[in-house]
């Protein structure tokens, strides 16, 4: 356990891809059956336990610390697993006798199987016996928050290293895989037979497009790519194929393959062809595109309810089809694939599925204009749910990955607006120790005459060197403290002015000033602006008034 | 005679009238008695100056040959009389040359730490426990969640990497003065014998550590060697310049941190380190409690950092404390960042 913890550690600090993998293949390298398999099923997201409450690890600490200590550490450290893994106090084990401490097969082996009553008893021997990145590690699995900026799909590449694989080939028989992987390992290492994969309704790894810089136009050819409208909705992967028994067996993934069809009971009927569709999830409601507002309404909930379902009919967009019947389609080039999913689509004859429309343009220009006002160029009523074009290499075979120059997506522009720092609150995690979620306004008149109006919270989007900026700023000019709270000086000639980009307006009645921001994040510091030449509610509502109009 | 009428906290830094000086000043005062080397404890243009003969060398270094009028080498063990109180130099073990205070005036004594540590560390004296009536300590990791472990261990993770990762070069971040040399020290102890490069900015003082009689091997000044010469390497620079352009210079460099801080992984993050290493020189929460039990002292005054825990501790082991409002000093490392403002809180 301790050494996976390292791993995970290292990890979560190493931003680069390659050193990534470095550190990922040397770990599966190093370490024996079944901890590396254990440790690539919690990497790829395939272990399953019920997962330990933060109360649970919040009165194990209790027990053992005074509590004044205790909240002074937690209010600094700002993560409660990794607060209790620094502070837990060392075990008075007597004589020399020590038990080893865990490895991970024990700890994931014993969970599957632990009554509720016996975990806190468990996990406090556990904690005894690990260092403190061992049981930092071990509160994350145990609490399920376990997230370390890694990718299904990275760690899968890691192990295809092991046996100088190609990543795709795991992919392939992944599905018919299981922790701790004995044969996917003995596979590798030249000691049994590749495993085959009896999955009727495999996960194809995505292929993901390139933000566009206005440079790339000049050496791309309008003649070479189809654009299509990007959707502003959840990116999904529907595959249906008949298992040995002629069953037909419909999936939803996720575009990490996470399988999410138990979310989506709706669509299952309508995935009755076998066939693997790339497309957009949605809420129509009376043929209309909903906004991601409405979608989110959707996602992430525990229970499925017929309510729900009637409240937010799911829809899917199809744009690429991956495979039909026994047949890869993925190396034919796009505009093949299109015609193959054209007809998919209309055999399929399914009012929860449609295609997603190609926008015509023969210059850039015209593209440019289309994605400005994409209601008057094909999408109409749906307009608000654009979010920008895709631009889609006419030659280009379906790659996993981001393969650099065949999909392009051009978003439109983020909304701007100057707005004045209220209130501050210091991060959890990642932040923790500084003020890092900013909660800002914008003028507008009330009974007191003028007076800033919340209007969203920004975690993101400004650099650490401006994260220490504001940080020094909130703690200078605090004006009152609310728990983890402080107010910041905000006055017309005193505070700090945010510039924050954002990327959609909606209207909402749980805010005070009416709108919510999509997506809001910090562009700019204008020390430069005093706080009256912020921005004013009003212009908020014409950018509003602008998005429905479109 | 009250404690408080033998030293006592004013703006320059603590003060103790009947002795007539100031410890670690942090004003331009007459006389000045000063712990160690950090620039934040031994400052320029006091009258007269006692301190050990490395803190001298160290300010000679830093401020040049006329920091302060007069000096006076005072050696650990040695007692001294000052006015109505008599002072002796105890070895704190914070970096070469750092010293505790003690402060006796009839039968009462005070033992001012400075910074300190009761960990072990190649490149200076060991701490020493003096028992006392009052004990002046630090509180930089003054919070239980600060437990800084076996430094040898987290240098092990440094070699681990750099046989990892052979085709980049490692940029260990540590402070100028003590950390760096005991980072070089610990790689020395571990088996390490490459050559180890130097930024500019640490030269001089590594070179008067050696000059000290501590060995560190070879060491090369990094500046004009060619990058790809560097895979492979390790280089010690400032914690500022670990995230300047000059980290340019290096093939795809590893940034690590030697410090107590990097304990917690938000402040490691937020500082863009890839290699934390928790290895501090001053003393954590075990430390700062075992150490304060072991003096014996009744009474604790609490300085720089996490006052409130300690003096939360302190309390409910029966001892009497308090914060002892000193401005000016800061944790040595964070001084060289932007995030010394931790103070205010
Ligand atoms: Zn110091
Ligand atoms: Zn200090």
């Amino acid at each position: 356990m301790n050494r996976f913890a390292e791993l995970l550690d290292r990890l979560g600090y190493e931003p680069g891809r390659n050193n990534k993998l470095r550190l990922l293949t040397a770990y599966l390298r190093d370490t024996p059956d079944p901890d590396r398999g254990y440790a690539l099923a919690a990497l790829t997201g395939a272990l399953s336990f019920k997962h330990a409450k933060p109360g649970l690890i919040r009165d194990l600490i209790m027990d053992r610390t005074d509590p004044v200590l205790f909240g002074l550490s937690y209010d600094y450290v700002g993560d409660l697993s990794e607060t209790v893994a620094l502070m837990w106090p060392k075990a008075p084990l007597p004589g020399h006798n020590n038990p080893p401490p865990p490895t991970l097969s024990e700890v994931v082996t014993t969970l599957r199987t632990l009554g509720k009553t016996e975990l806190p008893k468990q996990l406090a021997r556990w904690l005894d016996e690990l260092d403190e990145t061992g049981r930092w590690a071990l509160l994350k699995l145990v609490t399920g928050a376990m997230r370390i900026g890694i990718s299904a799909r990275l760690a899968k590449t890691a192990v295809a290293a092991l046996g100088d694989k190609d990543p795709h080939d795991i992919e392939l028989i992944w599905p018919g895989l299981a922790p701790p992987y004995p044969d996917l390992f003995a596979w590798l290492e030249g000691r049994g037979d590749k495993p085959v994969n009896s999955d009727p309704a495999p996960f194809r790894p995505v292929m993901l497009a390139h933000a566009i810089e206005d440079t790339d136009f000049s050496n791309l050819d309008p003649a070479d790519f189809i654009a299509e409208w990007k959707w502003d909705g959840i990116r999904v992967q529907a595959v249906s194929g008949r298992d040995e028994r002629g069953q037909m067996q419909a999936r939803l993934y996720s575009r990490t393959g996470e399988d999410i069809t138990k979310s989506f009971p709706d669509l299952v009927p309508s995935l009755h062809l076998s066939g693997a569709i790339d497309g957009e999830l949605l809420v129509l409601r009376e043929g209309r595109v909903q906004t991601f507002n409405v979608l989110q309404q959707r996602l992430n909930r525990k229970v499925v309810s017929p309510k729900l379902i009637k409240e937010f009919p799911i829809h899917l967009r199809a744009y690429d089809l991956l495979g039909e019947d026994e047949n890869d389609l993925r190396e034919l080039p796009f505009a093949e694939r299109r015609a193959h999913l054209e007809k998919f689509i209309k055999k399929l004859d399914d009012p929860r599925i449609d295609l997603s429309p190609t926008v015509a343009f023969d210059s850039w220009d015209a593209l440019m204009a289309a994605r400005a006002d994409p209601a008057s160029a094909g999408a109409g009523e749906d307009a608000e749910a654009v979010e920008g074009v895709m631009l889609k290499r006419r030659e280009a075979p379906y790659l996993p990955g981001r393969p650099k120059g065949q999909w392009w997506k051009w978003k439109r522009d983020p909304h701007i607006i100057d707005a004045v720092l209220m209130y501050a609150q210091r991060g959890h995690g990642k932040r923790s120790s500084y003020y890092s979620d900013y909660t800002f306004g914008v003028w507008t008149s009330g009974e007191g005459g003028e007076q800033l109006v919340p209007v969203g919270k920004a975690y993101f989007g400004f650099t650490d060197e401006e994260l220490l900026q504001i940080d020094r700023f909130v703690r200078r000019n605090t004006t009152e403290k609310f728990g983890p709270v402080r107010h910041v000086v905000h006055e017309p000639e005193q505070g700090l002015v945010l510039e924050v980009a954002f990327e959609g307006l909606a209207r909402s009645s749980r805010h005070k000033s009416g709108v919510a921001m999509r997506f809001p994040r910090i562009s700019r510091l204008r020390w430069d602006k005093p706080p009256r030449e912020a921005d004013r509610l009003e212009t908020l509502e014409r950018m509003l008034k602008d998005v429905t109009a479109n | 005679m009250r404690p408080q009428d033998i030293l006592m906290p004013v703006p320059a830094g603590l003060c103790c009238k009947p002795g007539g000086f100031h410890i670690d000043p942090v004003r331009p005062v007459e006389r000045a008695v000063i712990t160690h080397g950090h620039s934040d404890h031994a400052r320029p243009g006091h009258g007269a100056v006692l301190a050990t003969q490395e803190t001298l060398d160290m300010m000679r270094l830093r401020y040049g040959d006329n920091f302060a009028r007069t000096t006076q080498a005072i050696r650990y063990g040695e007692e001294m009389r000052l006015g109505d109180v008599r002072i002796k130099f105890h070895p704190a073990g914070h970096v070469l040359g750092s010293a505790q205070i003690a402060v006796s005036c009839k039968d009462t004594c005070i033992v001012a730490s400075g910074d300190y540590k009761d960990a072990e560390d190649p490149t200076c004296t060991p701490f020493e426990v003096v028992p006392c009536d009052v004990f002046i300590t630090e509180a930089t990791f003054g919070l239980p969640v600060f437990r800084h472990g076996d430094a040898a261990d987290e240098v092990k993770k440094l070699l681990a990497s750099v046989a990892l990762f052979p085709e980049r070069a490692h940029l260990v971040g540590a402070y100028s003065l003590g950390k760096a040399q005991r980072v070089i020290a610990l790689l020395r102890e571990a088996g390490h014998d490459a050559p180890i490069y130097l930024h500019g900015a640490m030269e001089k003082i590594t070179y008067y550590y050696e000059s000290r009689g501590i060995a560190l091997g070879e060491l090369r000044p990094v500046k004009g060697v060619k990058k790809a010469d560097l895979a492979g390497t390790i280089t010690l620079a400032p914690p500022s310049a670990t995230s300047d352009v000059w980290t340019r210079r290096f093939p795809d460099p590893v940034t690590a941190f030697a410090s107590g801080w990097m304990r917690v992984r938000g402040r490691a993050r937020q500082r863009g380190i890839e290699l934390p290493l928790v290895i501090s020189d001053h003393a954590d929460w075990d430390g700062l409690t075992a150490t304060i039990a072991a003096t014996g002292a009744g009474e604790v005054w609490v300085t720089h950092g996490q006052e409130d825990a300690l003096v939360h501790w302190c309390k409910s082991r029966g001892l009497a404390a308090r914060p002892l409002d000193l401005v000016g000093y800061g944790d040595e490392e964070e001084h060289e960042s932007a995030a010394a403002d931790e103070a205010e809180v």
